[in-house]
């Protein structure tokens, strides 16, 4: 069983930074960490290689600098190795060039399944995991609850606004999994020690075969035009509560009819 | 100015035509000379004239998909009437499961990238530029598809007033899926749903939310109390509903439902910006938390400082007794 978690880092989601005002990029100097959307694709990862009794998981991420963190906190997690896309031509890229990359550094790993988060947590695009699907000409289930494998194809329980479906898929496919839906693992101290010295692969996207004009800004089929402070409700009335403050609730509901 | 055609991805949710989509046609109307729809399934006659009286003039039906997930092959279909020269100058889906798969299998048949969370779309010299609020709403940024069309841009629910066009009843006309290749396979076996309690959490006038702040699992009892109360449905944040206290069909937020009752109460939720995006549009807000820092109060209409295991249960009984 060989599972490919794609993974993210992204800056602190307590401290999501601002956007860059030249490049209208988000902020990536600050120190990355492992999205933790995507932890729970990689304990998923795990679990399905330790159920099949044979095999790995290994991480594929891109990046527009060479943050390796994020990677060595699934690293400790037990994944086995990872491979790091990373140059600054990379910065600017959309969702379907980050795709693109991802899905050329996967390809010639030929896994069984490939995993990733639904939507990482401060893109929010959450399109890449079905675009590489599409890349890779591989079928696919997005928001995955859970993943069982059975002779060569899976049964995946996604998410539905209602509930959930049972879809049926062959293998090899990607599945984007949903949060919340494993407990993922805290790397244990000798995780941490063991990450250390795991194999981590950088690439640039030249090595990967992309061209400068293919990827980045350069590539992207979008342009930001315009950023600008959102109109903001005004805060209103922020009382302590003295042991009565349930009434004000009572007369603010009964103010609007509600009651 | 305006594009000359556009095709809104339809979606029907228990045999209804989705207000999410008639939101999409309402703003194609807008943007496009002639607005039509992609639907999947083979009862499109059904949806006709719903999808019609919102200003679709055809609907272009795949057939029976047999249970497939519709992202592969409605995006092929799609893909196969532009190749065919038959294609619109953009597509418009909605930010929902179905409707992700649809725009980025679509924009990889086509090598166009898509535009995701929108909540305002515009024609700019015969592209579309969409608005996406970022950080939790702070800051609204606007990003133009740049090259040629089709455009495909992602709309999030609720982002516009549906309003009728008084139109006919559409023509249908059939979209052939071409064949699947290796893509193929992922077939829906069985449906579940989940049951709750009183109206739907998107659509309901009032919706009472719960997180972090009630400490356990089975406070959320609380939450659902109150709501029931009120007449109004129960919500939770991202960070309970990943605890599994709640199933995630009542999650409030980015990723999850986007609600805009008459008022939302907020209990125990600090109001991270992943929250805030979900619920900001509601008309009132009130928000009970502990933390007098809690984000959440930069929003609310009334802020109630203090803990929710004494002012919810004290607010219910004094419900109950009126």
């Amino acid at each position: 069983m060989k599972v490919v978690v794609c993974v993210k880092q992204i800056p602190d989601p307590a401290d999501p930074g601002a956007l860059d005002p030249e490049t209208r990029t988000l902020k990536r100097d600050v120190k990355l960490i492992l999205d933790e959307s995507d932890s729970y694709g990689v304990e998923m990862g795990l679990q399905l290689v330790d159920d099949a009794g044979e095999g790995e998981v290994t991480l594929v991420s891109m990046a527009p600098n060479n943050e390796q963190s994020g990677l060595r906190t699934a690293l400790a997690m037990g994944a086995a190795s990872a491979t790091l896309v990373s140059d600054t031509e990379l910065i600017g890229s959309d969702a379907l060039t980050t795709a693109k990359v991802l899905a050329a550094a996967i390809k010639d790993q030929a896994p069984d399944l490939v995993i990733a988060g639904s939507e990482s947590s401060d893109g929010y695009t959450g399109t890449v995991p079905e675009m590489i699907a599409a890349l890779l000409d591989l079928p696919s289930v997005t928001a995955a609850k859970s993943i069982e494998v059975n002779a060569g194809a899976i049964t995946v329980k996604r998410q539905t606004d209602a509930g959930y479906d049972v879809v049926d898929c062959p293998m090899p496919a990607v599945i984007s999994v949903t949060a919340g839906v494993v407990e993922p693992r805290y790397p244990s101290f000798k995780g941490i020690m063991a990450a250390k010295s795991k194999p981590l692969d950088e690439k640039t996207s030249a090595d990967l075969g992309f061209s400068a004009d293919q990827v980045g800004w350069a590539g992207s089929g979008q342009e930001i035009v315009d950023v600008a402070v959102a109109p903001q409700r005004e805060a209103g009335e922020v009382i302590e509560d003295d042991g009565e403050s349930h009434l004000k609730i009572v007369e603010f509901l009964e103010n609007l009819k509600v009651i | 100015m305006t594009l000359d055609t556009i095709w809104v991805y339809a979606e029907v949710v228990d045999g209804e035509v989705s207000s999410t989509t008639l939101e999409l046609l309402t703003k194609a109307r807008d943007l496009a000379d002639t607005v039509a729809c992609v639907y999947a399934g083979d009862d499109a006659d059904d949806v006709a004239e719903t999808l019609g009286s919102y200003g679709a003039e055809t609907v272009y039906a795949t057939g029976d998909l047999e249970g497939a997930l519709v992202g592969v092959p409605v995006a092929a279909a799609i893909a196969a009437a532009v190749e065919a020269g038959d294609g619109p100058d953009a597509v418009l889906a909605a930010t929902t499961y179905d409707g992700r798969d649809v725009a980025a299998r679509l924009a990889v048949k086509l090598d166009r990238t898509v535009i995701t969370n929108c909540v305002d779309v515009e024609v700019d010299d015969d592209t579309l530029v969409g608005t996406e609020p970022i950080f939790g709403g702070a800051t609204d940024i606007k990003t133009k598809l740049t090259g040629e069309g089709p455009y495909i841009v992602l709309i999030r629910p609720k982002s516009f007033a549906a309003e009728s066009s008084d139109g006919g009843e559409a023509d249908v006309e059939d979209l052939d899926v071409p064949d699947l290749g290796s893509s193929a396979g992922a077939i829906v076996s069985d449906r579940f749903v989940e049951e709750s309690e009183g109206p739907k959490l998107d659509e309901a006038d009032l919706v009472v939310s719960g997180g972090r702040g009630l400490g356990e699992a089975d406070k959320f009892a609380l939450v659902a109390d109150l709501a029931k109360s009120l007449g109004g449905a129960a919500g939770a944040s991202r960070a309970i509903v990943d605890a599994g206290w709640v199933p995630y069909s009542q999650q409030v937020g980015q990723t999850g439902k986007v609600v805009k009752p008459n008022v939302y109460i907020a209990c125990g939720i600090s109001g991270a910006t992943q929250h805030l995006v979900g619920m900001k549009g509601s008309k009132n807000i009130i928000a009970i938390n502990k933390d007098p820092e809690a984000p959440i109060f930069g929003v609310a209409d009334l802020g109630i400082v203090g803990d929710v295991h004494k002012v919810m249960p004290l607010l219910i009984e004094a419900l109950a007794s009126r």
